[in-house]
């Protein structure tokens, strides 16, 4: 057992989304999912909590070194129940990064577990120097 | 500064202070509207909780990404839930390099008590997409009673 596994959590709100990252087009909060990102020789990894999202909903998108996640949830049937505490707000998803390795695309894997994703970004290895012959006329 | 702060500690006009004030305001509202019921946790110990009602169940909903089932633990006795657990981060291994490290573990403990009594028998619980649904039948004599005219 770690040394973090028995500390006490503290419970922490969720954030907001800026307004200038992500301009929304229908009404609702976005928030900012909170990320673990990880790198090794070949391959970075990134972790993010994004609870409430099913795998069909989920987008990644790797554009010009640019790295979106966003998740819409599925608004849950509250609309017979009367709210009595609300401590907590749902919303979409939304969070982009910019990458700075070459990521090889046709490797990416991503997984969505108990609404954690991991995406697993396999570099593009460097290119080897390759010796070229002159050959004489 | 501290002596103003005391005497009225309203007087601070930070946003922040302002919408804690609001907060607590909403919540003493919320308290006096509902009668015996003391929202007394206040926001800040994990897990927040969402609870609604209808007129034969509470619903509690939590967020817990990355936990199973094994992960938590949930009691019921009376009108006092409780879900405790621990949120584990496995290691990664030695060899990487963290860039950035927002996700937090530990171990956790919520106690919550509900407007009224609920069957214990009756709760049921469903973790999916990391989020918690408890499903909390109130008990017989908390359900609204329909009178009928005879």
């Amino acid at each position: 057992m770690s040394a973090n596994e028995t500390k006490e959590l503290s419970a922490r709100c969720k954030t907001e989304a800026a307004h200038s990252s992500c301009e929304q087009t229908h009404a609702g909060r976005v928030f900012t999912p909170s990320v673990d990102i990880f790198e090794t020789e070949g391959e970075l990894s990134l972790l993010a909590d994004m609870p409430g999202v099913k795998a069909e909903n989920l987008d990644i998108d790797i554009r010009e070194n640019t790295l979106t996640l966003s998740g819409e949830i599925e608004q849950a049937e509250c609309s017979k129940e009367k709210e009595l505490v609300t401590e907590y707000e749902t919303g979409k998803y939304f969070r982009q990064f910019s990458l700075s390795e070459k990521i090889d695309q046709k490797k990416i894997d991503a997984r969505l577990d108990n609404g954690v994703l991991r995406l697993v970004l396999p570099k593009v290895p460097k290119a080897t120097p390759v010796k070229i012959k002159v050959a004489a006329a | 500064m501290i002596l103003r702060r005391v005497l009225n500690p309203y007087r601070t006009y930070s946003p922040f202070a302002e919408m804690e004030r609001i907060h607590r305001q909403m919540g003493r509202l919320f308290e006096h509207a509902s009668g015996d019921y003391s929202s007394k946790t206040p926001a800040g110990v994990f897990p927040l909780v969402n609870l609604t009602e209808n007129n034969d169940k509470y619903y509690v909903r939590a967020e817990l990404p990355g936990l199973t089932t094994d992960d938590i633990d949930i009691n019921v006795t009376g009108k006092n839930l409780s879900i405790a657990g621990k949120r584990k981060i496995p290691s990664e291994g030695e060899d990487v390099k963290y860039h950035r490290r927002e996700r937090d573990a530990g171990r956790f403990s919520r106690a919550l008590t509900l407007p009224d009594n609920v069957d214990g028998k009756k709760v049921t619980a469903k973790l999916s997409e990391g989020v918690l649904m408890i499903t909390l039948p109130k008990a017989e004599n908390a359900k609204p009673q329909h009178i009928t005219i005879h």
